[in-house]
């Protein structure tokens, strides 16, 4: 079992590694050269020639890359160009944001996405499975943005239901000790507050849920129809099970696995498209300050947005990995 | 309840553990055609498809020719004011946008664009996707670690981040955004048809021909090959709603290509933003467009993955 | 006195679209206790899913059964959902085919014998933990107790089908049905989990279903044996009566298709010409008739009379013109269904 686990952990590094590579050949592809790029506006020949050393850009490739991956590693991402700060600080700042609202929008992905699935996979043929399926397939294909859109539209504009922008009513004086805003509404313990953010988080998290939504539900009902096609199941009839433990102990526990999977893989699409959908709902998160970044042309930001985003989704795909495997046992062995 | 009726076989965005295909329960490529065509086109998800389909390529072909005004034609900025903009008249059918110019023509390019982008970024990504996994398939060995090595990498960077960094490098042009997808794309279907031909290498029929001493390329391209074609169709069609989706994704970001007064449905959403409780009309135009388009391909891509999955009885 | 009397069971499948097909076609058994029934056929003749159908593990949907189905004094087939799932694993019990995917992977072997134990009785988790060990160690696995944390991968399949046999005996049913237990294995494994299927019936009384389409398999195991075509029952006698003397044409070529030691070198092996899909409707006449070399323009006449081929034993045939019929046997029965 822990040889399982130091051997899943061991081919992580290949793939940070080459990770840092394409990383560190990226800021050297950008236009007008890595220098240019990582000082923007404020590029005046003196500044280049500083950055330039500091790159060490006269030295050998390898040293430079080593240096690359030594800052990196320090997160030393150089300073934003939209505010001068190091991008390290505006990103950990902002980050708690979008660390709530993308784990808003998986819990409703995972709270409606599997009963929906197996109840579609239950019924299948069934116009209940039809509808759940076209769903999902909508699901997939709404651009995050344009629902985003239409839900800021009907729910927050037209109904007034929902607040249009923001974490939080912008008029509220509140605590807000970790950066997670209902939590800190409990821990200070103004639940109006965490009411408040809640209340915020809806429809961005809607918004940003639709894909994992329809993935998760479609996975599920897949799976959960494979289940129900083996040959255990039927075994299980044999055995005169009650239908409840067949479902719980036949079916859900082993249509699960895959869907396991599939919601580590999930997290890179909230974590991309929050920078979609942030923007729409003036949501002031890490996704934000990236699409900020990206119209401003803020390379720094841009480039330890991408690394710090990738190496959390290396990582959580790993842990992803070592769940399925305690699941699994067939794959302990291979 | 006991035994029900058949399942689909999960496939699609590969987890980072590729698992293999049931290969040994697909039917040789050539004989179910007709059985499988036969299937596709008695679902109506596959006419619904196919119809959003044939209106969108028919437009984006047909753009200048069905659209009444040009789409940079901004001569009725004087009918627009702040806050007034226009809704669907007789001359205008859906109304004139802040700058001054026909929604509708403009909608009607923009078809061109996403189409263009479409197609193009996915014949460079399935093709360099799919030359990259037959090496890895066909040599197997150090080519296959090295190869898929490289392809993990790629794919631990989510989707629309590997698209944004490619096209912020490459500059603003139309073809840095379709480059941009197309890299996207190049790690799923090496991914794919490497899987393919795993699966494939220990099937009876290989192991046959290579007893008869047909050649490895023999082998790969005459009956691997032909035999891995169906999920890359599926795929495809699945990828190419995506780029749709993707590159509007790029221009709501800023970073689509050529001019911005050139048509594109991304980058009109992306303006409607501002004038999103005065017209929202300008928002949904291009949003639905983009919708159906991605669905059209969406439907038909599920329809083809049922239609030729040997499991779906029903 | 038999205590499964199947009557006129006719399983039909209905696919939209398509005309129904009826698997199974007016089929009659009896199994009485301590007694080994064989069914045997060929892929399509309809044996599986009688076993199904008795089980009543047949889908809800798409399907149709009539028919009688009487396990002592109860009618299974009038049995609701819920009482049959009493039934089923108690009374009645099935070994399935391949051992390998009829058994749940990700449960542990012993989780999967104890929850049918716990389940039909009052047990506690530590009696049928012992139970199940009891068991395991009857049907011949080694070493049980560790056996009973393992999962399935991690057994041969030889071992996989002896968990099968054990789940299937845990509640002492009356009846077991086995559906071609051996086919999934090695032969010198076969001939070991046949012993074991032989012992277990002798030692409890139960009655045995065997489904198969290998001869050999029945000629060692089983007493009475029941040769299935196209959803009938063709022929019917004791095992040594239906090797020694086959009577319908069918069975007649499924045995002189078996190579012998003694034939001709060099000489042609014998088939039964045609395919299975070379079928006539049982109610339009003979469903072999395509593929009989004893067909006779008779045969296409209507459903063929069932023909009492021996006067000593009950031996019978579908037929209007029998193989190896005796001097003095016809008496001709014209019965609709089953061979009785």
């Amino acid at each position: 079992m822990l040889r399982f686990v130091f051997r899943r952990l061991i081919q992580l590094v290949p793939i940070l590694l080459g990770l840092s590579i394409l990383l560190f050949a990226w800021v050297r592809a950008l236009p007008g050269g890595p220098a240019q790029a990582l000082l923007g506006q404020r590029a005046t020949p003196e500044a280049v020639r500083d950055i330039e050393v500091q790159l060490g850009l006269d030295r050998p490739l390898w040293e430079q890359y080593l240096q690359f991956l030594w800052r990196a590693v320090r997160l030393d991402f150089g300073a934003s160009l939209q505010t001068g700060q190091p991008v390290v600080d505006e990103m950990m700042r902002r980050f708690p944001a979008t660390i709530e609202l993308a784990l808003c929008a998986l819990l409703i992905a995972v709270a409606i996405g599997i009963p929906l699935g197996y109840l579609a996979a239950r019924r299948h043929g069934t116009w209940v499975d039809h509808v759940v399926v076209s769903g999902s397939l909508l699901g997939v294909t709404v651009p995050i943005f344009f629902l985003a859109y239409l839900l800021k539209f009907v729910f927050a504009v037209q109904l007034g239901w929902l607040p249009t922008a923001g974490r939080a009513d912008a008029r509220a004086r509140t605590e807000h000790p970790t950066g997670f805003y209902v939590l800190d509404g409990i821990i200070t313990g103004d639940l109006g507050a965490s009411w408040d953010a809640i209340t915020h988080l809806i429809l961005p998290a809607l918004a940003l849920a639709s894909i994992p939504l329809a993935v998760i539900v479609r996975m599920t009902r897949a799976s959960v129809l494979n289940v129900l096609n083996e040959d255990y199941v039927r075994t299980a009839e044999a055995k005169g099970l009650l239908a409840g433990t067949i479902t719980r102990r036949h079916v859900l526990r082993n249509s699960m696995l895959p869907v396991t999977t599939v919601i580590g893989l999930q997290l890179g699409v909230l974590l991309a498209g929050a920078v979609l959908t942030e923007t729409v709902f003036a949501f002031a998160g890490v996704g934000k300050f990236m699409a900020d970044g990206i119209v401003e042309r803020d390379f720094p930001t841009i480039q330890g947005f991408i690394l710090v985003i990738a190496v959390i989704y290396v990582v959580v795909n790993m842990i992803v990995d070592l769940v399925y495997g305690l699941l699994d046992p067939r794959v302990r062995v291979s | 309840m006991s035994v029900t009726e058949a399942g689909s076989v999960p496939v699609g965005k590969a987890p980072l553990e590729a698992g293999k295909p049931d290969t040994d329960s697909r039917p040789p490529a050539r004989g179910l055609r007709g059985e499988a065509a036969r299937r596709f086109f008695r679902n109506p998800m596959a006419i619904v498809g196919l119809v959003l389909i044939a209106i969108f390529v028919t437009v984006a072909i047909l753009a200048p020719w069905i659209a009444p005004y040009s789409p940079k034609d901004n001569s009725w900025l004087s009918e627009v004011r702040p806050g007034v903009y226009p809704g669907p008249s007789a001359e205008h059918w859906l109304g004139i946008d802040p700058l001054g110019r026909d929604v509708f023509s403009r909608l009607v390019h923009g078809a061109r664009q996403s189409l263009l982008i479409g197609v193009v970024s996915l014949t460079l990504g399935a093709t360099a996707g799919v030359f990259l996994g037959l090496l890895a398939g066909a040599f197997g060995g150090w080519v296959d670690t090295v190869v898929m090595r490289f392809v993990d990498i790629m794919l631990s960077v989510p989707g629309l981040l590997f698209a944004i960094a490619v096209a912020a490098m490459l500059g603003q042009s139309l073809t840095s955004v379709m480059i941009a997808i197309a890299v996207v794309n190049v790690p799923i279907f090496a991914r794919l048809l490497r899987g393919e031909m795993l699966g494939q290498r220990t099937a009876d029929y290989v192991l046959a021909a290579k007893s008869l001493g047909i050649s490895r390329a023999g082998i790969v391209f005459r009956h691997v090959l032909p035999n891995s074609f169906t999920p890359i169709l599926v795929q495809g069609t699945l990828t190419l709603a995506l780029a749709i989706v993707e590159a509007a994704g790029l221009a709501f970001l800023g970073l689509s290509g050529s001019d911005p007064s050139t048509p594109e449905w991304g980058r009109m959403l992306n303006d409607a933003q501002s004038t999103l409780a005065a017209a929202p009309m300008l928002a949904f135009y291009p949003g639905l467009a983009i919708v159906l388009a991605a669905l059209g391909f969406t439907l038909v891509g599920e329809s083809l993955r049922e239609a030729l999955d040997p499991k779906m009885r029903r | 006195m038999s205590f499964l009397q199947v009557r006129d069971l006719t399983v039909t499948f209905q696919r939209s679209g398509h005309p129904p097909v009826r698997a199974v076609d007016g089929l009659t058994l009896d199994v009485a206790a301590g007694q080994s029934v064989g069914i045997v056929g060929e892929s399509g003749s309809g044996k599986s899913v009688t076993s199904l159908a008795i089980m009543g593990l047949l889908p809800r949907r798409g399907v149709k059964v009539t028919g009688q189905v009487r396990l002592g004094d109860r009618d299974l087939t009038a049995l609701t959902p819920r009482q049959m799932r009493d039934v089923r694993g108690s009374e009645v019990a099935m070994i399935f085919q391949d051992p390998m995917t009829s058994l749940n992977p990700v449960i542990t072997v012993g989780r999967q014998l104890t929850e049918v134990i716990t389940r039909h009785s009052q047990a506690s988790k530590v009696d049928a933990r012992r139970e199940a060990e009891s068991l395991l160690r009857r049907v011949g696995i080694p070493d049980p107790a560790r056996r009973l944390g393992e999962y399935p991968h991690q057994l041969s399949g030889g071992m996989r089908q002896r968990v099968m046999i054990a789940i299937a005996i845990a509640c002492r049913p009356r009846l077991l049905i086995a559906d071609e237990p051996t086919t999934a294995l090695d032969v010198t494994i076969q001939a070991q989990i046949l012993d074991l299927l032989r012992d277990l019936v002798s030692e409890s009384g139960c009655g045995l279903i065997m489904i198969t389409h290998d001869l050999g398999v029945v000629a060692g195991l089983c007493d009475e044996v029941h040769v299935m075509y196209a959803g009938r029952v063709v022929e019917s006698a004791t095992a040594t009566n239906l090797f020694g003397r086959p009577s319908h044409p069918y069975t007649d070529g499924l045995l002189r298709s078996i190579p012998r030691m003694d034939d001709d070198r060099g000489a042609a092996l014998h088939t039964i010409r045609g395919s299975v899909r070379d079928l006539v409707p049982w109610d339009r006449g003979c469903a072999f008739q395509p593929r009989c070399d004893r067909a006779v323009d008779a045969c296409l006449a209507g459903p063929p009379a069932v023909t009492d081929v021996s006067v000593t034993s009950p031996h019978r045939a579908r037929c209007i013109r029998p193989v190896n019929v005796a001097a003095s046997s016809t008496s001709v029965s014209k019965a609709k269904g089953g061979v009785r």
